[in-house]
């Protein structure tokens, strides 16, 4: 992790989009490498169970068909553990990754700026990364907001063919 | 602010004037308990405001979390087709802990429509489009869950008791 110093705002437009390796599974892990050569979607979140998060993984998990047909992946972070993830998917039937930003807590959140300092979570930050790593499109939403997905899939639909 | 992309239109389902000061759009799930909610103050929204609101119902079920909100949804489309839209949504609401195929059939009897048409359109999946053009209709303009609500065209994120709600369409009224 580059440095101590968390940034203040997340990364914007045009910025490389920080690599990362995490466990989605407590014997796999998934590297944002790995999914070079398609748009993704990153949609950070402070927790799993909290109310506003479940409608807003619920809500992706119905546009998942919409996603796919831009061919892009769509992956939820949060600092919560693979356990606690997988029973959480599993209760909401979520058909699409959750990865753990758990050891060292935040780490890749604090790299793209979407870590909350004083309370140890993710901020609910929305990245869309272009087919070549470059983030595209990037929203902090208030953290009590479901953020949707319109802002999303607009700039998917902007995304250079 | 978030907005609603798609204009009230001849494909809604609508209660009250079309030339109201007032246009209340619900994005809504049959299964949703929030919903359920929602459905009694909306009732007692249109009575309060009478001709100087329209409302309109738009699908958006979260057929993931509730297995049968996209039958519910079907069910008020089929009827919807058959010119009883809003005796379908009513009764669905006013049956949610009941809903599935034996309420459906029983809900198109009591309004005197054809139960086999029913079973074979939910079969057929006839109305499904028209439900997920509601429901990614809903996407675009921000909907984030249910109920959403848009009060002319701007997004209601406060709550959506009555206090709250009526006074939102007060003082759309008198813009």
């Amino acid at each position: 992790m580059p440095g101590s110093q968390a940034p203040v705002s997340i990364l914007p437009p045009g910025t490389a989009a920080p690599d990362f390796a995490l466990h989605v599974t407590p014997d796999q892990t998934l590297s944002l490498r790995e999914l070079r050569g398609k748009p993704v979607i990153l949609a950070f979140y402070p927790a799993d169970w909290s109310p506003v998060c479940g409608d807003q993984m619920a809500l992706y998990n119905e546009i998942l068909p919409e996603f796919h047909k831009f061919d892009a992946t769509i992956l939820g972070i949060s600092v919560d553990g693979v356990w606690c993830h997988s029973a959480f998917a599993r209760e909401r039937k979520l058909h699409f990754p959750l990865l753990a930003d758990f050891e060292p807590k935040g780490g890749v959140a604090r790299q793209y700026g979407a870590y909350r300092q004083a309370e140890g979570i993710c901020e609910r930050a929305l990245f869309v990364i272009d087919k070549n790593g470059t983030i595209a499109w990037s929203y902090c939403s208030p953290v009590a907001v479901n953020p949707g997905a319109d802002g999303i899939l607009e700039a998917l639909e902007s995304l250079p063919k | 602010m978030t907005t609603l992309k798609i204009p009230v239109g001849p494909n809604d389902h609508s209660e009250g004037p079309d030339n109201a000061p007032v246009t209340l759009v619900e994005y809504g799930d049959y299964q949703c308990p929030y919903c359920g909610e929602a459905y009694p103050i909306v009732k007692a929204i249109q009575k309060a405001f009478g001709k100087k609101l329209r409302f309109v119902f738009r699908n958006f079920p979260l057929g993931e979390m509730h297995p049968h909100a996209e039958s519910a949804a079907e069910t008020a489309e089929f009827a919807a087709a058959n010119g009883k839209f809003w005796q379908m949504h009513d009764a669905l609401y006013e049956n949610q802990e009941q809903l599935g195929g034996p309420l459906y059939l029983e809900l198109a009897g009591s309004l005197g429509l054809p139960a086999a048409a029913l079973r074979k359109a939910l079969e057929d999946g006839t109305y499904r489009e028209k439900v997920r053009a509601d429901f990614m209709g809903g996407v675009k303009s921000g909907v984030n869950g249910t109920p959403s609500f848009f009060i002319n065209g701007h997004r209601h994120d406060a709550s959506f008791d009555f206090e709250t709600l009526s006074a939102a369409i007060e003082a759309a009224v008198g813009k």
